[in-house]
């Protein structure tokens, strides 16, 4: 179960590095989710694979008992992978609010047209235009209510 | 004792709970924010004395013993770096209340900055390295959006290329932490320092050991990782910007600390080699790029990954004196490099922009600004008796006594470099004639500049008095410094401290 | 979204207070059972993105009355504020403490870890729908 596990972790890290590696952006996104869940698969697999059948128990104290005997499963691996995926949830959630937001304000969704933090010179990169309602989407996922 | 630890997390907290509540009301969010911020600072001297006179400080979170439960730990290195996220917090929010844009002041500025502070705080303290994790993502995530936050293209654009590579060393973290606990059984970091020493397979161990240098270099911004760095720390509001140099580069500087005193130090040889080199390469990239550049804010970020180089080779020559002169160049960086970024701030609020060529005449018309420009700017190339001067003599110290000369030659050259660079902002935007076409604000936008930037300048003349401190209190700051070291080379106090000497 | 289908509409006022009650049960089976805020939270913004979904976000907003990052900055007062209980009344931050008298006849016994739980719950809910209202009103 675990060499199985172990392929499959190993073929998501490889899927993960290939899709970073693309120039399109929603790409490098999809690659980067790859990347994670393949991380927490990682650690799933980190914590012991065993099963109830195998004369190890679920890790948790009966009715009536004060502490677990005998062997039982690892129950912290589980507990990481859970707030690693909340986590990660969250920050795709934001990660692709911003591609989006970004695919509107170039027009193109090809990292090697996105070269404005580099070639922009002299500019104040973070001014604002006059206007009201004139920039689209003020924090990143919110709009701006047009005058 | 309890308490006093989860302070630092609870208040940041609690402020960004409170600001959120209080969305339409500027003024309550600003008195807030500046409560907290004030509060947290207070907090981390507290901790710093506590733990100066009875040695390290622990709490469970929970009440479940270590290696089970969350531990919560304060050495002199944490305490000291609350403290100064409490400082650079304070001169923040009061920098924003008097800079920063109204429409970016209002869309959720200070829960997220907050937040931010919540995170930095947490991995200092953190005594487990899921923990640590935990807090490096929340202060990603508030990071992220105050990197983007107005959203114009080349925010975004580098709040993109930010956010990937720090996605890519989260997994790489998370990778390396399963690695590491199917290998010894344990996230608690006293416990993990115990069982890697005993560890039979060294070269797993050094195979971990460069994984985690990969995460943590990524957010540190070392050599080859370095890129994201330089290409969004100018875009967003100088406040940002300032605070993202003081506080966040350095967390990972502090990951490593952590993670190569403590937990792989049984492999020197091999791990803190590569450190070393790995040091002088970030030091030369970082310190060519600032010489490159013709935008203020663009050479103070290649600076940020220069004196992460510094900052680096300190951990690297792992000896007393070269661990104190990190500390000391981490505390003197942190100060500086926020408040060099404020000036920037000011500049660019006076003038419209922070292009070396269009700038010019500033020591002519505002003295003021420029002196306290020039005292951070040569604080941080290291001209006596400035803050600067200390650290670096300390660390070129300890090279030599380690005989790491190469080393100690590329620092040497670099911190010429650093002067040169710094001397080219003076040259250009103080000393030389302002351009006879330079664009001038006028009439009633002019005084709203001018009226911002006076005021602005309280938290400058705030933190450049804590700079000067720094040199004038040299002695006594190294004193806590060696303190700091002596306690990092010897992981054996904060293993009792966590464990209570149990196992 | 200016156009809405019936069937979906209908189907969404049918749906709206079962998925309502569905996440609240899920939020008080988390102490012991599969379950807990983090899903309850979820379950609530699929309910109310469902109304953005058929009505407008601005109809999700009416009946969620609060504004989402209001609902957040709440949610981590609650959260928080049960640590701090534990610190207070108990040895540690975060210590679970379970007073007896608190006690209420359906849910049963009442503790800080589900004062926690209904900080995340707050939070969740805040979060999603913020981002699902706003992605929304750009269209």
């Amino acid at each position: 179960m675990e060499s199985w596990l172990a392929i499959v972790v190993g073929f998501m890290y490889a899927a993960g590095f290939f899709m970073l590696l693309r120039r399109s952006l929603m790409k490098v996104i999809i690659g980067l989710s790859i990347f994670t869940h393949g991380a927490n698969l990682l650690l799933f697999t980190a914590g012991n694979v065993t099963r109830v059948g195998d004369g190890v128990q679920l890790p948790i104290v009966p009715h009536g008992a004060a502490a677990l005997t005998g062997a039982y499963a690892d129950p912290l691996p589980q507990a990481l992978v859970l707030t690693a995926i909340v986590i990660s949830f969250g920050i795709q959630a934001f990660a692709l609010v911003l591609v989006r937001r970004a695919y509107q304000a170039v027009g193109s969704d090809d990292l090697d047209r996105m070269t404005s933090t580099d070639t922009e010179e002299g500019a104040l990169l973070h001014e604002l235009p006059r206007r009201r309602g004139s920039v689209r989407g003020f924090l990143p996922w919110r709009r701006t209510r047009a005058a | 004792m309890d308490t006093l630890l989860v302070l630092p997390i609870l208040i940041p907290l609690a402020t960004a709970a409170l600001t959120l509540i209080a969305a339409r009301a500027l003024r309550i969010q600003r008195a807030l924010s500046f409560a907290g911020m004030a509060s947290l600072l207070i907090t981390g001297v507290v901790i710093l004395l506590h733990v100066d006179e009875h040695g390290i400080a622990v709490a469970q979170a929970g009440g479940w013993a270590a290696p089970y439960g969350i531990t919560l730990v304060a050495d002199r290195l944490s305490a000291l770096l609350v403290t100064a996220a409490g400082v650079v917090g304070l001169a923040t929010t009061v920098f924003t209340g008097f800079s920063l844009d109204r429409r970016r002041e209002r869309a959720s500025f200070y829960p997220l900055l907050n937040v931010l502070l919540m995170g930095v705080c947490g991995s200092f303290l953190t005594g487990d390295l899921f923990n640590l994790y935990v807090c490096f993502e929340v202060m990603l995530m508030a990071s992220f959006v105050l990197l983007t936050l107005g959203g114009t293209r080349a925010q975004l654009e580098g709040g993109l290329k930010y956010l990937i590579l720090n996605l890519v060393s989260s997994a790489i973290f998370l990778t390396a932490g399963g690695l590491l606990y199917r290998a010894v059984g344990t996230l608690n970091m006293a416990d993990i320092a115990e069982q890697v020493a005993a560890y039979p397979d060294t070269g797993l161990m050094d195979t971990l050991a460069m994984l985690f240098l990969v995460a943590f270099g990524l957010k540190a911004a070392m050599f080859p990782f370095f890129f994201w760095l330089p290409a969004s720390y100018h875009t967003p509001p100088p406040v940002v910007s300032a605070v993202f140099a003081g506080l966040l580069s350095k967390v990972g500087v502090y990951a490593l600390l952590r993670t190569f005193t403590m937990m792989f130090t049984g492999h020197l040889a091999f791990t803190h080699t590569v450190l070393a080199v790995l040091a002088c390469a970030t030091m030369i990239a970082g310190v060519l790029g600032a010489v490159a550049q013709m935008e203020i804010r663009r050479i103070l970020s290649f600076q940020i990954v220069s004196s992460i180089g510094f900052l680096i080779l300190g951990l690297a020559l792992m000896s007393k004196i070269a661990l104190a002169g990190a500390v000391f160049y981490l505390l003197h960086n942190i100060v500086v490099k926020t408040n060099l970024f404020f000036l920037a701030g000011v500049i660019e609020k006076l003038r419209g922009h922070g292009d070396l060529r269009r700038l010019g005449g500033l020591w002519r018309e505002r003295p003021v600004l420029s002196v306290l420009f020039l005292v951070s700017a040569l604080s941080l190339a290291g001209i006596p008796p400035l803050s600067g001067f200390w650290a670096k003599l300390v660390l070129l110290r300890a090279g030599l006594e380690g005989e790491w000369y190469w080393a100690i030659g590329i620092a040497v050259v670099v911190a010429l470099l650093t002067l040169y660079s710094m001397t080219k902002i003076w040259a250009l935007a103080f000393w030389k004639d302002a351009p006879p076409n330079e664009f001038a604000f006028t009439g009633r936008e002019r005084d709203v500049r001018e009226k911002s930037a006076r005021r602005a300048m309280l938290p400058v003349v705030a933190l450049t008095v804590v700079t000067v401190a720094i040199g004038f209190l040299a002695g006594p700051i190294f004193e806590m410094a060696l303190a700091t070291a002596e306690q990092l080379l010897d992981p054996s106090q904060y293993v009792t401290a966590v464990l209570g000497g149990v196992s | 979204m200016n156009q809405s289908s019936i069937v979906l509409g209908t189907a969404v006022r049918l749906m709206l207070p079962v998925l309502l009650v569905y996440s609240l049960f899920l939020l008080q089976r988390g102490h012991h059972a599969p379950g807990g805020g983090f899903v309850g939270g979820l379950v609530a913004a699929a309910a109310f993105s469902l109304v953005a979904l058929s009505d407008g976000p601005g109809r999700a907003r009416r009946i969620l009355r609060v504004q989402p990052l209001r609902l957040m900055g709440l949610g981590l007062l609650v959260a928080a504020g049960s640590g701090v209980v534990g610190l207070i009344w108990g040895d540690a931050f975060l210590q679970g403490i379970w007073p007896k008298w608190a006690y209420l006849p359906v849910i049963g016994k009442i503790g800080t870890p589900f004062t926690f739980d209904v900080g995340v719950f707050m939070v969740v809910l805040g979060f999603a729908l913020e981002v699902f209202f706003t992605l929304l009103e750009d269209e």
